[in-house]
């Protein structure tokens, strides 16, 4: 048996009230990938945080053994100077400063008083070719793609002199290609010596790249599979996650008869609200049925967001032309009070940032969009509006103690509920969902799913943009393909697959 | 689940410490500040406070936004106003007329140059800041104030309500209003509390109820009586009343106050939920200069003059009283209650300090330290409470 390079002892982490590591043990070897998955909340960033002092020590009972000594880390510097780094989920970069700056931030090369700013290139030069990034260090971060900045964000941690890297969620915000080079640099990485924990949601990836798997669920580890013995499968993985089998992924959708095209876009075109002359949709045609759900597949960058957002009241983009028909009838939605007035509503993809109010309750979220329909004469019926937000809580069966909750308590799935509650409520014929089940666990998304089911029985017509292949395949009636701008393929689900999507993709990508 | 008493009194920690302070100085004073005299005072010499206060909450609620130049244009408006009804004898009424449309005009080009056309506040009210006041001076050719002002324009807000019984040394009226205002107050919270109770709902614990309209009530016959005897209710007081009821109104009942709220927590979010968010904000300064009239009219009323130096600070003053009464520096959280505390924290401390004798510089460092303190225990209680969430 190989060295065990770190060992996590009946590591147990109490917050006011709750329980968040119970007894929790981890061996990793050296030289190998170890991945650890489980679902929100299950407690996996909370233990990285406490192997990188970030959670200092003393605040947790247990013990770390790195390299055979017992450690106390009560600061990130700690845990660093041994060789241990942590890349988090939220790229942490700051977009107006090089590359080269902000790998050596905090880390500077040169003395206290001068920082040495020709050796600060070099180096990062030199490490930057060891992540494969051909950009000079030069470049400021806001220039080069989010794939790009993950392989910065690598770079940086081997500056540091890493011997163990810890990256959680490393490819929830790149698309296929880029996350599959990014697990290549892992195995090559690997194949050099270092050692790695990778924290994800994508079990494809974690059969991919681990050597060890360890499970955590509701605080503890539940069991460690090793590759080269166990065969590992992803509904086998998701077996330990969830603690039950689950036999279908995506719900079974009860008969739904499909109707009339309710939304309809001809020849869509829109340009880049900056650089103006730059087209980020180009000529797009699409519709969608009532009782149907329309997936769009695509990469990211494609475009399908921009789509989506000028579509929704002109929320993006400029010079944007094209026709709009809702129902058969042509429409010009001027602003977004307009479009949701036409009922269209437009989930976003980024629920933190441009979706929910995480300040306030769930239940001044749950009635946003559509709050003048509980006013009379401007001012709010606070019971009525109270309990819409029960309404929708016990339907979406949202997990919170009250409707008073703030939203910024919950957790992401919860989240993503609450979201959509407040897009019901505004009770759109055409949803726009944009990565609907983004950063959720596996429990979750299937609730999620079932949501979708039933709004389309409902009558409803979904739009759902997605970059999980298996989740636009799952769910929708028919599929778009979408890439750089334009409409690349219109598939039925019969007849899609993995293979037919990407190739759809890559044919356009050469320009055929 | 029931709020206990306890819970009650750490949510209110600023008006324990308000009471603090007050009876602090009562006792400093040998009593002077229990005085009718000083009660009077602390209404007339602060209600531009609360007035200015209630706009700059808007603009705060938005997402930290402030109104640096009120105070300069208090001073502003006040020149023109006090040209047309001294220099040029027109009728009181045009000049308050002049003085709306003219808050109007500014309130269009400042909201629409902040909200429109992306220039952070303080950079353009900043701009409104230098430019008004030297305008305003300028306007004066060389005289510190422009005076007499029409006695139709300073009785509507500088005067007091008149008895009617007719009682030497003490305001019957004054005193039955009080009364009026005390009954009204325990009947709506008993009616609130009934109807929540009727819906099921969840309703406080008796006791605190009860303390509420208790310590409520004393305090508005304690101020009621105290007016009486110093001559009645200022009409300033009612100024202040009415527009402070206004706001509790919009900001804690109206959809327009809701939005408010929910842009300071997430201005994206609420934009894509459909709101006019560009719209918003340009409501919220347009009110601000319109609050800044009315601080221009009780201002210069309480000095019978339009004065060069009138409104110096006074931003400053709104700003403060909203961040002691617990208004987020970020904005998406506040009321106009929490307002009301903080403004009068700070005027009881200043009269408090003057009385006492101690010197105006010394009262800013106080006040300073006042500011601070109250910002770091904003920040530090919040901490924990969400860290006992978590």
């Amino acid at each position: 048996m190989a060295n065990i390079i770190l060992e996590m002892k009946n590591i147990t982490k109490e917050f006011p009230g709750v329980k968040a590591l119970d007894n929790v043990n981890l061996k990793v070897e050296e030289g190998e990938i170890h991945a650890l998955v489980g679902e929100n909340g299950a407690g996996k960033s909370t233990l990285m945080n406490v192997l990188s002092g970030i959670y200092p020590y003393g605040t947790y009972t247990g013990d770390i053994v790195y390299n055979g000594e017992v450690c106390q880390f009560s600061k990130i510097k700690d845990s660093e100077e041994k060789g241990i780094v942590i890349i988090h989920q939220e790229l942490a970069l700051i977009p107006y400063m090089t590359i080269g700056e902000n790998m050596f931030l905090g880390n500077e090369k040169g003395t206290k008083f001068n920082v040495n700013w020709d050796e600060t290139y070099a180096e990062a030069d030199k490490y930057l070719k060891m992540v494969g990034l051909s950009e000079s260090s030069h470049t400021l971060i806001k220039d080069i793609g989010v794939g790009k900045q993950q392989l910065v964000e690598i770079a940086k941690a081997l500056a540091k002199n890493a011997k163990l890297l810890i990256l959680d969620e490393p490819t929830s915000s790149l698309n296929e290609s880029d996350s599959k080079a990014l697990l290549d640099l892992l195995l090559k990485f690997k194949s050099e010596g270092m050692t790695s924990i990778i924290i994800s949601h994508k079990l494809n990836e974690v059969a991919y790249v681990a050597d060890h798997i360890t499970v955590v669920r509701d605080g503890s580890t539940i069991e460690t599979m090793d590759a080269s013995v166990d065969e590992i499968s992803e509904d086998r993985i998701i077996k330990g996650m969830v603690g039950r089998e689950i036999t279908d992924r995506f719900p079974k959708r009860p008969d739904v008869v499909i109707g009339d095209k309710m939304m309809e876009v001809k020849n869509w075109t829109v340009h880049h609200p900056k650089y103006t002359e730059r087209k980020v949709v180009d000529g797009v045609d699409f519709y969608v049925r009532r009782g149907e759900v329309v997936g769009i597949a695509g990469l990211m960058g494609a475009g399908r967001t921009e789509l989506a957002m000028s579509i929704f009241g002109k929320s993006y983009g400029t010079n944007i032309s094209g026709e709009l028909y809702l129902d058969g009838n042509q429409v010009v939605l001027k602003n977004i009070k307009d479009a949701i007035n036409h009922k269209i509503a437009y989930v976003t993809e980024d629920r933190k940032g441009n979706g929910l109010v995480l300040s306030n309750p769930i239940k001044i979220n749950t009635t946003l969009a559509n709050l003048s329909s509980l006013c009379t004469r401007r001012v709010i019926d606070r019971d009525a509006e109270y309990q819409v937000a029960v309404e929708y809580k016990e339907k979406l069966k949202t997990k919170c103690p009250t409707v008073e909750q703030n939203v910024g308590n919950l957790s992401g799935g919860n989240q993503q509920k609450v979201l959509l509650a407040k897009w019901m409520f505004a009770d759109p014929d055409v949803l726009i969902l944009d990565e609907p089940t983004r950063g959720i666990d596996v429990g979750a998304k299937y609730e999620i799913y079932c949501i979708i089911n039933d709004l389309v029985a409902a009558g409803k017509s979904v739009v759902m943009i997605s970059s999980e292949l298996p989740e636009v395949l799952g769910m929708s009636d028919r599929i778009y393909v979408m890439n750089e701008g334009r409409m690349v393929g219109e598939l039925d689900a019969s007849e899609a697959s993995q293979e037919v999507i990407m190739g759809c993709i890559l044919k356009s990508g050469r320009g055929e | 689940m029931k709020t206990s008493l306890l819970e009650g009194l750490k949510k209110n920690a600023m008006l324990v410490i308000l009471v603090l302070v007050f009876l602090f100085f009562t006792v400093t004073t040998n009593g002077q500040m229990f005085s009718p005299l000083q009660f009077n005072a602390l209404i007339t010499q602060n209600a531009y406070v609360y007035v200015l206060a209630s706009g700059m909450l808007i603009c705060m609620l938005t997402g930290g936004n402030i109104d640096l130049s009120a105070g300069s244009f208090v001073c502003f408006v006040g020149v023109i106003g006090a040209k047309l009804m001294v220099n040029l004898q027109l009728p009181t009424a045009v000049g308050i007329i002049a003085m709306l449309a003219l808050g109007a005009l500014y309130g269009c080009v400042l909201g629409y140059v902040i909200a429109y056309v992306n220039v952070p506040p303080w950079i353009a009210t900043l701009a409104g800041y230098l430019a008004l006041r030297g305008w305003g001076i300028a306007l004066m050719d060389g005289a510190s104030n422009i005076s007499p002002l029409p006695q139709s324009f300073t009785k509507m807000f500088s005067g007091k309500v008149p008895d009617i019984f007719g009682v030497q040394g003490f305001n019957v009226t004054c005193f039955i209003i009080g009364i009026i205002v005390s009954v009204v107050f325990v009947v709506l919270q008993l009616k609130e509390r009934t109807t929540k109770i009727k819906k099921g709902y969840e309703v406080e614990a008796k006791g605190l109820l009860i303390t509420r309209c208790v310590l409520a009530v004393a305090v508005i016959i304690l101020f009621a009586t105290k007016l009486a005897q110093a001559g009645g209710i200022p009409f300033m007081l009612i100024w202040v009343a009415v527009i402070v009821l206004i706001y509790d109104f919009i900001t804690s009942k109206t959809d327009v106050g809701r939005y408010f709220y929910t842009m300071g927590g997430n201005t994206e979010a609420t934009r894509l939920s459909g709101v006019d968010t560009k719209k918003m904000m340009f409501l919220a300064y347009l009110n601000m200069c319109i609050m800044s009239v009315v601080a221009a009219w009780l201002t210069m009323s309480r000095f019978q003059a339009a004065n060069s130096t009138a409104g110096t600070n006074y931003e400053m003053d709104a700003i403060a009283a909203c961040v002691v009464g617990g208004v987020s520096a970020y904005g998406g959280s506040g009321s106009v209650f929490g307002m009301i505390v903080g403004a009068t924290l700070i005027g009881v401390i200043n009269l408090g300090m003057s009385l006492m004798g101690i010197d105006a510089n010394w009262q800013k460092v106080v006040k300073g330290i006042v500011l601070l303190g109250a910002v770091v225990f904003e920040i530090v209680s919040n901490k924990k409470k969400t860290a006992a969430n978590k």
